[in-house]
């Protein structure tokens, strides 16, 4: 009976959400990083096209991948470049660029570092803020988990051929290594550059900082792309979608969030 | 080394035992009371019924309430009357010996396996396997096997409960054995019964693990049980992720709470019938 | 024909109970599948003895996270034994009626709370209180931390099963005790606490698998490094966190390997399982 009841109420509380007629669900799985962007332009899909349900899940850059080439998916998402071995069957389009900004807390003394400084600290090398003329403690870098689409472009910018050290702290999204870092003294993390605000303190990097300008311009160079993937050629309302997100509509939207236009190919 | 007396001995391990049962107790309700009084502000009708908007920084918490149901209402709608069909074998129809030793070790580690490796089957086999995808049935259908255990449990105990006499009384008006177990039985052992499944009902709603990687994370309020949708426990563990102790994070948390204290709430006093009326 | 009611329902009773035992060996069928292959081809020695975890370039050593897991099960187990069972010992043998009456239904209330809130609280004040106070590496995210969340996360269980233990011990223990003149304190200690130590033991095991199988909350504060622990203030990643963590982005071997860690996971509970009815054997083998 109480299951009868129960069935009741949550049949009813559906039937209060807003419901397509005949509609078309577009699914997007993926990127971790592009998760959040992708929910905001469904958002905003909705005002201009109420009848389509665009579903997005996080899961990963790879997932994303993955998910796209199996067609378990009408869109994968990821936010690093493809392996040369993923871009096969694949139509990869460019919808934003996003910087990784090097943060620390914000009341570290330190304004900048270079890149390798940088990639020394991740390797464990460099282990005391003293040793890149900061306080006097111990370093707690913060990474992502293997396999973030994050991590793999800062390994593929930054560390280069250098293994990160294990002894980094692992927390599993942009979010949450800016909440550690900001409640962290001594800590150092990467995240996307959309993410900065004032409870983290952004860094420059071999002298230049991740400003909008200096993003576009390619001084900044810690940057990696938001990529829609699609299995063969986009069609009918995959396409229509995609046409949103790439127009001047969908882009506002993101630019909103801090993400950068696509390179011009 | 002059002995103490051991009367001072004791008195000295009251104070302590008293004292740790008061850390213990403090503890507890301090979590609660806390995360509770710092959300309720947050929760109002438009949180309840709201959509989220804003990656779901701000708005209302509701496709996530009307998940959390699917997902408890699939959960109790395959282990009750598996549970159920369980406890009652178990207790009625097998008397103890090799089968009985086999089905018990089964429950046993069915409720040993971490929420986690269940989510790792759930994907394997409900999204993947059966090509049921990130849905709400996945979810439910790997959270049902979480609570099965559990329901069997009780069930078996309130089952237990009812004094044999009862049954004797039946079978000498001259019912058969399931019409002992329907008619005289079960009615009688019902409240325990259902404490157990209301109690079930909290930890349902309160799962992460098993859900997170089988009904997905979609912000949109599902229109069926096969499309996928996001729990309140696992929007409440994403906002931590990505806000911090930010009030939605708190409003959903204290929901959460509100609704699995006031369940249990109903469980305990129901029991209190139960046991009041067997003895 | 009521009789032959009888007779099918039976068979499908047994069917419906069997069910239990069927859906573990699906489960462990499924995982097995899925993660024996890399577990053989790395070599399963290899797999539970190399510390070094490294997906990406194919190694898959796990031990690191097993002595993650362990340590903060242990860690768990300092922080909720002496907690839980002093507070059980309390409410069984010391505690008026009417304190009982208000504290223990309250624990059990709070036994359904939801892991992520622990974690959140956590996060919230542990890992601060630690990072100050107790230096370390400086962040607070470690064993010490997930020791102490985890710890209170399973107090309601211990508690629970241990005042049942307690109550189980027949009262005439007790009485005896105290009619040969021990004090009350005497007498626990002594009497009570002795005879119920299966029943106790058997929460703490229940305690310990609990902590083990734990995972969001345990994500949230122990750091998951991937290192070998030198102290209880260095944070490690348990078997748990690491499927939940790398299971979204994990494809082909990497995925294997993590169904793998679960198999292990697996191992490990039934070994706790089986534990725990050998020590509860034990009792009624006694008696």
């Amino acid at each position: 009976m109480v299951v009868l009841s129960l069935t009741a109420v949550g049949l009813g509380l559906s039937g209060c959400g807003k419901r397509p007629s005949q509609g078309r669900t577009l699914r997007i799985v993926g990127s971790t990083s592009v998760f959040p962007f992708a929910e905001l332009l469904a958002e905003a899909y909705r005002d201009v096209r109420p009848d389509i349900v665009v579903d997005v899940q996080a899961g990963g850059s790879t997932v994303g991948v993955v998910s796209a080439k199996d067609g378990i998916c009408d869109i994968g998402t990821s936010s690093r470049e493809l392996r040369p071995e993923e871009k096969e069957g694949l139509t990869r389009i460019e919808i934003a660029r996003d910087g990784i900004a090097v943060i620390v807390h914000p009341g570290n003394t330190i304004d900048e570092l270079t890149s390798d400084q940088v990639r020394d600290i991740y390797a464990g090398k460099i282990t005391h803020w003293r040793q890149v003329g900061g306080a006097d403690a111990d370093i707690a870098m913060v990474t992502r988990e293997e396999g973030s689409g994050t991590r793999g472009a800062f390994e593929e910018i930054v560390m280069g051929k250098t293994r990160i050290s294990p002894r980094a702290l692992v927390q599993d999204s942009n979010g949450s290594i800016r909440e550690a870092v900001a409640t962290s003294p001594n800590a150092i993390g990467y995240v996307s550059v959309a993410l900065v605000n004032a409870k983290v303190k952004a860094l420059a990097v071999d002298g230049e900082a991740p400003t909008e300008e200096h993003l576009e311009s390619g001084a900044y160079k810690v940057m990696r792309p938001f990529l829609f993937l699609v299995k063969g050629a986009p069609e009918g309302e995959t396409q229509k979608f995609i046409d949103f997100v790439l127009s001047a509509d969908g882009q506002k939207v993101l630019k909103a969030e801090g993400l950068l236009s696509p390179s011009k190919q | 080394m002059t002995r103490v007396h051991p009367k001072t001995k004791e008195f000295i391990a009251k104070m302590a035992l008293r004292g740790i049962a008061a850390v213990v107790i403090l503890t507890l309700v301090s979590i609660v009371g806390y995360v509770i009084v710092k959300g309720v502000a947050v929760i109002d009708l438009k949180f309840l019924f709201g959509q989220p908007r804003s990656m779901g920084r701000e708005g209302g918490v509701f496709p996530f309430i009307v998940s959390s149901i699917y997902i408890t209402v699939i959960s109790l709608a395959v282990s009750i009357p598996l549970g159920l069909g369980s406890a009652i074998y178990l207790t009625e129809y097998r008397a103890e010996g090799w089968a009985t030793k086999v089905i018990r070790f089964g429950i046993d580690c069915l409720a040993g396996i971490p929420s986690i490796v269940l989510g790792l089957f759930g994907f394997s086999f409900f999204v993947k396997f059966l090509h049921l995808s990130w849905s709400l049935l996945s979810g439910g259908l790997t959270v049902s096997l979480m609570i099965l255990p559990f329901i069997i449990r009780s069930s078996e105990e309130a089952i237990r409960a009812v004094p044999q006499s009862y049954r004797e009384v039946a079978f000498a008006a001259g019912g058969t054995k399931w019409q002992s177990v329907t008619r005289v039985v079960l009615p009688c052992a019902l409240p325990g019964v259902m404490t157990g499944i209301i109690l079930a009902i909290g930890k349902c709603v309160g799962e992460t693990a098993s859900v997170i990687f089988t009904a997905g994370t979609s912000l949109r309020t599902p229109q069926s049980v096969f499309d996928s949708g996001r729990t309140l426990a696992i929007h409440f563990y994403l906002l931590v992720r990505e806000t911090g102790a930010s009030d939605m994070a708190y409003g959903s948390a204290a929901t959460l709470l509100i609704a699995i204290l006031s369940v249990n709430f109903t469980a305990y006093y129901l029991m209190r019938r139960f046991l009041r009326r067997v003895s | 024909m009521n009789l032959t009611r009888d007779r099918v329902v039976s068979p499908i009773l047994f069917a419906i109970a069997s069910f239990s035992i069927t859906a573990l060996f699906v489960i462990g069928v499924f995982i097995f599948v899925e993660g024996l292959p890399v577990m053989l081809r790395v070599g399963v020695w290899k797999f539970i003895g190399s510390s070094e975890w490294l997906p990406l370039e194919g190694k898959f050593g796990i031990l690191a996270m097993i002595v993650g897991s362990i340590t903060v099960a242990v860690g768990t187990l300092v922080v909720a034994v002496p907690l839980g069972v002093g507070c059980a010992v309390y409410l069984s043998e010391f505690a008026s009626k009417r304190a009982v009456a208000i504290i223990k239904p309250s624990i059990e209330l709070l036994f359904a709370i939801p892991s992520v809130v622990y974690g959140f609280i956590g996060v919230l004040f542990i890992v601060p209180f630690m990072r100050e106070h107790f230096g370390g590496d400086g962040h607070g995210f470690n064993i010490v931390t997930a020791s102490f969340v985890l710890g209170i996360m399973v107090l309601p269980v211990i508690v629970g099963i241990s005042v049942d233990a307690l109550q189980a011990v027949p009262k005439v223990y007790r009485d005896g005790s105290l009619a040969l003149g021990a004090t009350q304190w005497q007498t626990t200690t002594m009497v009570t606490l002795k005879a119920a130590r299966s029943g106790i033991l058997a929460g703490v095991i229940l305690g310990m698998a609990n902590a083990i199988g734990e995972t969001m909350a345990v994500i949230m504060v122990v750091g998951n490094a991937v290192v070998m622990p030198n102290s209880p203030l260095d944070s490690v990643r348990t078997l748990t966190g690491n499927i939940a963590l790398e299971m979204g982005y994990a494809t082909g071997d990497h995925r294997q390997a993590l169904f793998a860690t679960g198999v292990v996971l697996l191992v490990m509970i039934m070994m706790l399982n089986t534990l725990t009815r050998y020590v509860t054997r034990k009792r009624v083998a006694r008696q």
